[in-house]
């Protein structure tokens, strides 16, 4: 068990010493977005914008120019929604070489309430030409995603989390941009998930197996590009799509896949997620549970779209 | 330094040649404040900045972003004129499958480094590339064009507030003070006087100029370069339109392009006579 965003510190830090073109900008929330660990290592390359984040953008745009390779994180409300004009202007439309590492998304900010807990972000930016949207399942698929974030020439957005979540994969979980990973095979329904829902249709899908349904597990930790061939062929092959993330059901994942497969695959599907509504204060196991987004309700639904396959 | 200040003054004069006939041809685009910005974007390209025409990304380059992006034509001219790339793209201004973009774009235009336009975001952009080149430990340095009435945008301050943070000192932004924005006066819409004291307070360099005056132009950047622990604003006094009577301190000019009627005047007040 790790939180995304402290395997995002650890190895923007490890980074940060193989390639010294990386700078790092952050809102006043070093600590908590855990890029305080590369501030500490390489304070040179360290910029603390206070809480202006529009500027912070900017700046980091203008760092890109000139050669730079610039990481910007703050909470993701603040950084997809702050700083959207800006990302799509400075960022996404001159294809600036910058990564938006925003964390505490979603709804497991907990207690501090709707006001910071951000379930627009993975659509508002998806929405952005040039834009790449990664939310990965566990620490390890953070580790791999930030390298390849850093690999990668262009704008990238990636969203984590703020409390620990369980590993879904193994060390050394070798991350591709724009490539789903089937985490557990299976062949009457398919659950689409992204961020801390993959771990519980996981769940699900064992807890299925009992009662005879066969649920496949497709992770897709790129929301943009989507993995088009996968999903396609989960839809084929299982004839029932749920797609589950810890975000709106309006525009990220469960928005993508269905305008996809609307188009490619029609097919009979469910959207887990919250519905076009804000967060609110609670611990965030709670809230979790509060919005349904968990094993329990995957089962649910899955129960419910196999039945409806007949 | 009278020979070079007359030079630049003649390479301005057939700028604002350069930019009439470009926006005649275009009919779309930016005149009033492409007029106004042009003396200070040519004494940059002519006279100041360390560029290469023939190698727009060469590395030991000073860097230029035109914040108050609508003002495009008076860099597109500047950049053809330097050579950049041919003249003959200017009559392709804001046309379909053009380089030349409604407002600066880095991905088509050579000599264009970042993507401007959405007002208050170049000065940031601006001490990004500062901070940039500062830790790289070289001594490039950054120019910057904003309009007066964009200052209204906060974004600005908040550039204003990192760059003297940060002591950005290879950082110089020219203030366009031409007094006019789309609806009217800067001082009715909303006014952002005192311009150089709000600066100041930012804890930056400021010098006053007439944004006209070549020779104080010429100055005012040296000035800004001397100048150690701080970045500098030139805040330039500017006539709307400058140089064609017709368009000069018309708020109403500021988007609108000179006509087939208004062409050989305009022309005409700018010593054009082909």
């Amino acid at each position: 068990m790790i939180a995304t965003r402290d395997a995002y510190g650890e190895v923007l830090a490890e980074l940060g010493g193989e390639n010294d073109k990386i700078v790092v900008l952050d809102a006043d929330l070093s600590g908590s977005t855990k890029t305080a660990v590369f501030a500490k290592k390489f304070p040179n390359r360290f910029f603390n914008m206070g809480i202006a984040e529009a500027n912070m953008v900017g700046t980091a745009a203008g760092l890109a120019a000139v050669g730079k390779i610039p990481f910007l994180s703050t909470f993701a409300i603040f950084a997809a929604g702050r700083g959207w004009e800006q990302i799509r202007q400075a960022l996404a439309y001159p294809k600036a070489n910058v990564k938006v590492v925003a964390t505490h998304g979603g709804v497991t900010v907990g207690e501090d309430g709707g006001s910071h807990q951000s379930v627009e972000d993975v659509a508002i930016m998806r929405a952005i030409p040039n834009m790449t949207v990664i939310v990965p399942a566990d620490g390890e698929e953070t580790k791999g995603a930030i390298r390849a974030a850093a690999a990668y020439k262009g704008p990238v957005y990636v969203r984590l989390g703020r409390n620990k979540v369980p590993s879904v994969f193994p060390a050394g979980h070798k991350f591709e941009i724009g490539k789903g990973v089937v985490v557990v095979p299976g062949t009457d329904l398919t659950f689409i998930t992204t961020g801390l829902m993959t771990a519980q249709a996981v769940i699900a899908a064992e807890k299925l197996k009992a009662e005879g349904i066969s649920a496949r597990v497709l992770h897709i930790g790129t929301v943009k590009p989507l993995d088009k061939e996968l999903v396609e062929e989960a839809a084929r092959e299982t004839g029932a799509v749920i797609t589950a993330e810890e975000h709106s059901v309006v525009g990220g994942l469960g928005g993508a896949v269905a305008e996809f497969l609307g188009e490619a695959c029609p097919t009979l599907m469910k959207r887990v997620g919250v519905y076009d509504r804000f967060g609110t204060s609670g611990k965030s196991d709670e809230l979790l549970k509060y919005f349904g987004l968990n094993a329990e309700t995957l089962i649910e639904e899955a129960r419910e779209i196999v039945s409806r396959k007949k | 330094m009278k020979e070079k200040i007359a030079d630049l003054e003649e390479k301005a004069r057939r700028l604002r040649v350069a930019i009439v006939k470009t926006l005649h041809k275009s009919q779309s685009g930016h005149t009033g404040g492409s007029l106004s910005a042009i003396d200070m974007v040519c004494a940059l390209y002519f006279h100041k900045m360390r560029h290469n025409p023939q190698e727009p990304t060469w590395d030991g380059r000073d860097r230029f972003v035109l914040s108050k992006g609508h003002a495009a034509p008076a860099l597109y001219v500047t950049l053809a004129e330097c050579g950049y790339f041919p003249s003959e793209d200017l009559m392709m201004l804001r046309r379909l499958g053009s380089h030349l973009q409604g407002h600066p774009d880095s991905k088509g235009t050579p000599g264009v480094d970042v993507c401007t336009g959405s007002l208050g975001q170049g000065l940031s952009m601006a001490n990004g590339m500062a901070l940039g080149l500062k830790l790289d430990g070289k001594d490039n340095r950054v120019y910057a064009v904003l309009g007066d009435g964009e200052l209204q945008e906060g974004q600005v301050w908040e550039a204003a507030m990192a760059a003297a943070h940060y002591k950005s000192d290879n950082l110089c932004a020219f203030i366009d003070s031409n007094g006019l924005q789309i609806d009217g006066d800067v001082s009715k819409v909303m006014n952002v006087s005192s311009i150089s004291d709000k600066f100041k307070a930012f804890g930056w360099n400021v010098i006053e100029i007439d944004g006209h005056d070549m020779g104080q132009i010429i100055a005012a950047l040296d000035a800004a370069e001397a100048h150690k622990g701080a970045p500098t604003a030139i805040v330039a006094k500017t006539v709307k339109g400058k140089g064609v009577h017709l368009f000069e301190n018309k708020a109403s000019y500021h988007g609108v392009t000179p006509n087939d009627d208004e062409l050989p005047e305009a022309l005409k007040c700018l010593g054009c006579f082909d």
